[in-house]
């Protein structure tokens, strides 16, 4: 770990901090009419919105992620030097591309 | 309190084992007397180190009873389980002889961490006045009593399993330096700081403050060299 991921995981957990808030208040909210695809589909669908939240909130989920992956690897799997990184962002880009797979799924018309 | 106390010792180098010895109990004992003990009368090959015996030099660490302490400044009273006692030497370092310890890692990491004064004046400049309150002060006075004994070292989960990490003495005491408003050394000491196996390793466990005999809190220092040199890195002032 050095400054630059150390900042990219403060600020990636500082996004996502309001986001896992959110994410908390809709499932509470979305339970409330009882939980159906229908439901959910009718509310992300076409919406900007979600499509920005979710977006944003798997974007930062990657990065942190990623970093904290590269640590464990790091410290208990003894991965070093270049390999470290590429794991980094293989994980990363994996997470990301999954990620972003769920919410094109939900928002597309 | 009993008459003798069982006392393990390491003896040998890294595949040595501990060997059983009887010692005397006395009242006000320390565990220092306890190895002085063993190497005057039982056996003078016993290998251990030690200097003023008053809390200040830091040669003395021992790993007793599992845990790391500054031995001259330890009462057995307080340490013994039952009237034993195992003493061994400091964890994460190599051993080079029963309890003593090869500690040339440790102070190469406070080189690593440009852990030396950089004048910012010479000796023809009048001295500069630093308040006791003003916070930089406050801050250094707060780690500035380090004596070098390398427990928190052996102490701590990331030294153990990041042989990169410059461990919590170097970093306390570049942070002393970094709160120096006559040191002119910053730029570099925060790059060095910043860099892996910097700060940013601490997993803020805190063993070093649990265990640090002068009572210093290194993860305090650690969590503001994090701040400083996230700024600094923010700000561009380093890469």
């Amino acid at each position: 770990m050095n400054v630059r991921l150390f900042v990219w995981q403060r600020i990636t957990a500082a996004i996502m901090a309001p986001l896992v808030l959110g994410h908390l208040a809709v499932i509470f909210y979305a339970t409330t009419n009882g939980l159906s695809a229908a439901e959910i589909l009718g509310r992300t669908r076409g919406s900007v919105g979600w499509a920005l939240f979710y977006g944003v909130f798997v974007f930062a989920a990657s990065v942190h992620g990623a970093i904290g992956v590269r640590q464990i690897a790091a410290e208990w799997g003894r991965v070093r030097g270049t390999a470290l990184d590429l794991l980094m962002f293989l994980f990363g880009g994996l997470l990301f591309l999954l990620g972003l797979r769920a919410v094109v799924a939900v928002v597309l018309p | 309190m009993g008459d003798t106390l069982d006392v393990w010792l390491w003896r040998g180098g890294e595949d040595g084992a501990y060997r059983r010895y009887e010692v005397p109990q006395r009242q006000s004992q320390t565990v220092l007397d306890v190895v002085t003990y063993v190497q005057r009368h039982l056996d003078p090959t016993l290998a251990y180190r030690f200097a003023c015996r008053v809390g200040m030099c830091g040669s003395c660490a021992m790993t007793v009873n599992g845990r790391p302490r500054w031995t001259c400044r330890t009462h057995v009273s307080k340490v013994s389980d039952g009237g034993k006692l195992e003493i061994g030497p400091l964890a994460n370092l190599p051993v080079i002889k029963d309890l003593t310890t090869d500690m040339t890692r440790f102070f190469e990491k406070w080189v690593e961490a440009d852990g030396r004064f950089v004048p910012s004046a010479t000796r023809h400049d009048p001295l500069p006045r630093i308040s006791p309150e003003s916070d930089a002060r406050v801050e250094a006075d707060a780690a500035i009593e380090c004596i070098n004994c390398g427990i928190c070292f052996a102490a701590c989960d990331t030294v153990r399993w990041n042989e990169d990490y410059l461990g919590p003495a170097a970093l306390n005491r570049a942070w002393t330096l970094v709160n120096d408003e006559r040191d002119a050394g910053n730029t570099s000491r925060l790059e060095a700081v910043a860099a892996k196996g910097g700060c940013h390793a601490c997993h803020t466990h805190q063993s070093c403050e649990q265990h640090c005999p002068k009572a210093l809190n290194p993860t305090a220092s650690i969590a503001g060299l994090k701040r400083r040199t996230m700024k600094a890195f923010i700000r561009g002032e380093i890469k």
